[in-house]
């Protein structure tokens, strides 16, 4: 005997066809682009790729302004982009006329790559601002697009602020940097190629530090038996020598 | 830009300690969805209840079995307001449906909640209050009596069998009805457990905890609404339902308790990178929401509670006093336990290196005032639902 | 149906200014004429639409040199202004951060230019045992824990190995932002959808570099093309010992960078 389907069932069968036919009916009548996903992918690279264009890129200026493009070129700024100082330059290439670029002939400019940072990699030409001619225009003495020092620098902190700050409020501060380090004229100039030298040997720090020598107040040791293995500044560093490692 | 947002900024950048990553100092998830895992928790716990009646044959709950299942469909019907309402465009909510990505898990949120609610929920209501239905139907006087039909789908039949086939299907729904109150819950646990930038929140336990915490919660409001509809209704409360009820609940707080200690534990035996920082979170932003409220009031002392009403035989109005006042403190642990998920989970920056703070609006679509509308609701609903399907009165009973 | 309502509802809510009468056309009109749009976008589709850009020849990554980058922080600025990025300091495309490793080998970070505390100024330099920038930004991941959850799939990775958002189809729902372990999304105050580094997508398929690229002073940032044997970055690549963030989350990121402290994360 074939079982009666119950009344029940039908009912809820006819209620459930009815939803799951108006949702099939609604996917069904939507426009395919809603829910069709490379269409989607492909509008939004579309619109992402048409959005304006700010930074005109270094190619661009050269274009224009050949000169300073080859004045720049083998100057210490060579790998700079003209768009780091100068601001973003889109418009400017665009209308050359009525839009001019961001020109710092200001101080403030400058010291936002160039003042000293303790967390800057060493190496990297830095100033104290507030004791490097205060006041003046960076470009008074510097020409951004081939900067070299415009004279030799007269103290050792307009390069290394950071070691002369240290040594400033170390038992060495009133040892002179040209005490310990002979200074070649030339390291002025090209300071990578030419370089001072450093003290090597014990018997340097020896000319005061050792038994008998002739400075008054610098604490005495006995060369012969102070860790004599060990050359001075692996334990002490000398422009804070009261700091023992 | 919204010059508002950006006091409120300004003000919490202020609060930072230690270092956050730049765009973190916004929480990003805010009450709405600690709102949302504790809505779908009690759903998930009401439904798991209701089936001990009808799969296991407690009879001893049976007073609470339409109870529960109307609670559930209640909160189920809010759950996904706190989602929609918090989406930057909750306009495009339907897009869900439209291009799920189906290696999100919560593209999945449409599906689960529409099988729960649709597949198993209304279905399961359907069949256990047709023949009530068919009754009313005929009882009542407009406008009532064509809502009853309306109901009923128009169903007409009260016969015996109609009947036996009518419990035989809930039977069968409410199998599949576990299983699937473990997903629903189960997946809200997912969304969060599945995250691995985020240490607070990656645990393969997460699923479960959230399952376990989500049978707590459901029993022990199912206990608060029938104690308190009881007295209402004039009616005296069942002391053999109650009592084995709280020792359900007693077994799942046990459980839930047990799990989540194990949780805190392994994270601290195994010491990984960042517990320092997630210690640092427990002692400074969560000490009161999660030592003191989540653990203390919501789970040691109700189990004590619960325990002290059965092993020194008190009295029944003794038992009933530490019973109800269980329930409300687990309630406020159980959303405290969302609360440390959800927003304890932000305070503290993927760097591991420092806290950001979350401060709560209280007016406006992401506030306070929103979140206890959407938590006043459901019990709206509810009264709605038991005035119009009394679940108490079983006409078909009397008639057939 | 649904959607209306939906709609409607929002359109209740505080800061939408669309008036429902104005929703209701769009919603009549929106049917057949996104139809039609279809078919002429399929039709340009065929042609070049990128003039001429093959994304499938490309594969996009950026080197980062850790010990070439000074903080002058000319990244974040051009990228917030390439981009239309707010300018307050809580939005990020790209930042840089400052690592202090102190004798006592505790780590002070801060992010430059956010404001708050500078630990620079708090921490003596003699106490000082090592410290450097790092750039961060988008890794551009090959396997991309954003993408991944995102539940309308708004986000997803171009060809050439970019992560983009559609900021028409975002719903705001900012689970992505969750799932980034890198912190460089955001949700955008004014479109209140995700946001994130594209790579300056809209210059690269010029030709041109991403802008913080363009404007470091010192090539601390390597864009280049892993597909091409004779890019900036392949280069970058050979001649140096790379590191990724984060590694073991697997997102298979596409910044690499050299000499990169174990300290950072």
């Amino acid at each position: 005997m074939p079982k009666k389907v119950p009344e029940q069932i039908i009912r809820l069968g006819i209620v459930i066809s009815i939803i799951f036919g108006s949702v099939a009916l609604t996917l069904y009548l939507l426009p395919p682009a809603l829910k069709d996903k490379p269409f989607h992918r492909r509008s939004t690279i579309l619109a992402e790729t048409a959005k304006p264009i700010q930074f005109a890129g270094s190619n661009a200026c050269a274009d224009c302004h050949d000169d300073k493009y080859q004045q720049k070129k083998t100057g210490y700024h060579r790998n700079l982009s003209c768009e780091t100082c100068h601001g973003p330059a889109a418009e400017h290439a665009a209308d050359p006329i009525t839009i001019k670029p961001f020109v710092a002939r200001e101080r403030r400019g400058c010291p936002t790559c160039h003042e000293y940072d303790p967390s800057r990699p060493t190496g990297f030409p830095q100033i104290n601002p507030t004791i490097h001619n205060p006041l003046q225009p960076c470009v008074t003495c510097h020409n951004p697009h081939d900067p070299v020092p415009p004279r030799t620098p007269e103290e050792c902190a307009a390069c290394h602020a950071g070691i002369v700050r240290t040594k400033a409020i170390s038992s060495h501060a009133l040892v002179a940097c040209t005490t310990c380090h002979t200074v070649p004229e030339k390291h002025k100039i090209t300071p990578r190629i030419i370089r001072p030298t450093k003290p090597e040997t014990r018997d340097f720090c020896g000319k005061c530090h050792a038994k008998g020598a002739p400075v008054v107040d610098a604490p005495k040791i006995d060369l012969s038996t102070h860790w004599e293995k060990y050359v001075c500044w692996q334990c002490h560093y000398p422009h804070l020598p009261a700091e023992r490692l | 830009m919204n010059q508002e947002l950006t006091e409120k900024l300004t003000d919490l950048l202020s609060q930072v300690t230690g270092y956050i990553y730049p765009n973190e100092i916004e929480i990003h998830w805010s009450i709405l969805i600690v709102v949302y895992p504790y809505v779908t928790g009690v759903v998930a716990g009401a439904f798991i209840l209701a089936s001990l009646v009808k799969v296991f044959n407690v009879e001893e709950v049976r007073p609470t079995y339409r109870l529960s299942l109307l609670t559930a469909l209640s909160f189920l019907l809010v759950a996904p307001l706190p989602l929609n309402l918090h989406l930057g465009h909750p306009e495009r909510a339907y897009e869900i449906f439209l291009t799920p990505n189906l290696r999100s898990a919560m593209a999945m949120f449409g599906f689960v909640y529409a099988w729960y609610l649709m597949g198993v929920l209304l279905l399961e209501i359907w069949f256990e209050y047709r023949g009530d239905l068919v009754v009313w139907s005929r009882e009542k006087q407009f406008p009532m009596k064509w809502i009853y039909r309306l109901l009923s789908l128009f169903s007409n039949d009260i016969s015996k069998r109609a009947l036996e086939f009518d419990h035989k299907a809930a039977k069968a729904i409410t199998i599949i009805g576990i299983p699937s109150a473990f997903l629903l819950h189960g997946y809200v646990g997912f969304i969060f457990g599945s995250v691995k930038a985020n240490p607070w929140w990656s645990s393969v336990l997460m699923p479960i905890v959230f399952l376990m915490s989500a049978i707590v919660s459901g029993i022990a409001l199912i206990i608060f609404l029938y104690m308190v509809i009881t007295p209402i209704r004039g009616e005296t409360i069942d002391m053999r339902c109650l009592d084995r009820l709280a020792s359900f609940l007693f077994y799942a707080v046990i459980v839930d308790f047990s799990l989540e200690a194990l949780d805190f534990v392994h994270r601290l035996y195994e010491s990984e990178e960042s517990v320092k920082i997630l210690a640092t979170l427990i002692n400074q932003k969560l000490f009161m929401s999660l030592l003191i409220i989540q653990v203390l009031l919501g789970m040691i002392i109700p189990s004590a509670m619960l325990v002290a009403g059965r092993a020194w035989r008190l009295s029944e109005e003794l038992r009933k006093l530490l019973y109800f006042t269980a329930c409300i403190l687990i309630q406020v642990g159980i959303f405290s336990t969302r609360w440390n998920v959800v927003i304890g989970g932000q305070l503290f920056s993927k760097s591991l290196r420092g806290l950001t703070t979350y401060k709560m609006e209280v007016i406006g679509s992401e506030g306070l005032m929103m979140a206890l509308a959407l938590l006043v609701l459901p019990f709206v609903i509810l009264t709605i639902l038991v005035k119009l399907i009394p679940p108490w009165k079983e006409a078909s009973r009397q008639t057939s | 149906m649904f959607v209306g309502s939906v709609i409607i509802r929002t359109c209740r809510r505080k800061g939408c200014d669309m008036k429902r009468r104005d929703l209701l056309k769009n919603i009549i009109l929106f049917i057949p004429v996104s139809g039609a749009f279809r078919a002429t976008i399929q039709a340009a589709q065929a042609n070049s639409d990128l003039n001429g850009y093959h994304p499938e020849n490309h594969y996009y990554g950026m080197g980062i040199e850790v010990a070439k980058c000074i903080g002058c922080g000319k990244c974040i600025e051009a990228c917030k202004i390439e981009n239309n990025v707010p300018r307050e300091p809580f939005f990020f495309r790209t930042w840089v951060e400052r690592y202090i490793i102190k004798k006592d080998s505790s780590v002070a970070v801060e992010s430059i230019h956010t404001g708050g505390k500078q630990p620079k100024e708090t921490i003596e330099e003699k106490d000082i045992l090592r410290s450097f920038f790092v750039p961060k930004t988008c890794n551009q991941c090959a396997n991309p824990p954003c993408v991944q959850v995102c539940p309308v799939g708004a986000t997803f990775s171009t060809d050439d190995g970019v992560v983009l958002v559609d900021r028409d189809r975002c719903i705001g729902c900012r689970y992505c932002i969750q799932a980034c372990p890198f912190g460089a999304r955001y949700l955008h105050p004014q479109t209140r959808t995700a946001d994130k580094c594209t790579f300056c997508y809209h210059r690269v398929v010029k030709g041109l570099l991403p802008a913080c690229v363009e404007v470091c002073p010192t090539q601390a940032r390597i864009f280049g093309d892993l597909r091409s044997r004779a890019s900036e970055l392949v280069r970058f690549q050979r001649m140096n010992k790379i590191h990724v963030l984060k590694p073991y989350l697997n997102t298979e990121p596409k910044v690499y960078y050299s000499g990169l402290d174990g300290v950072v994360n």
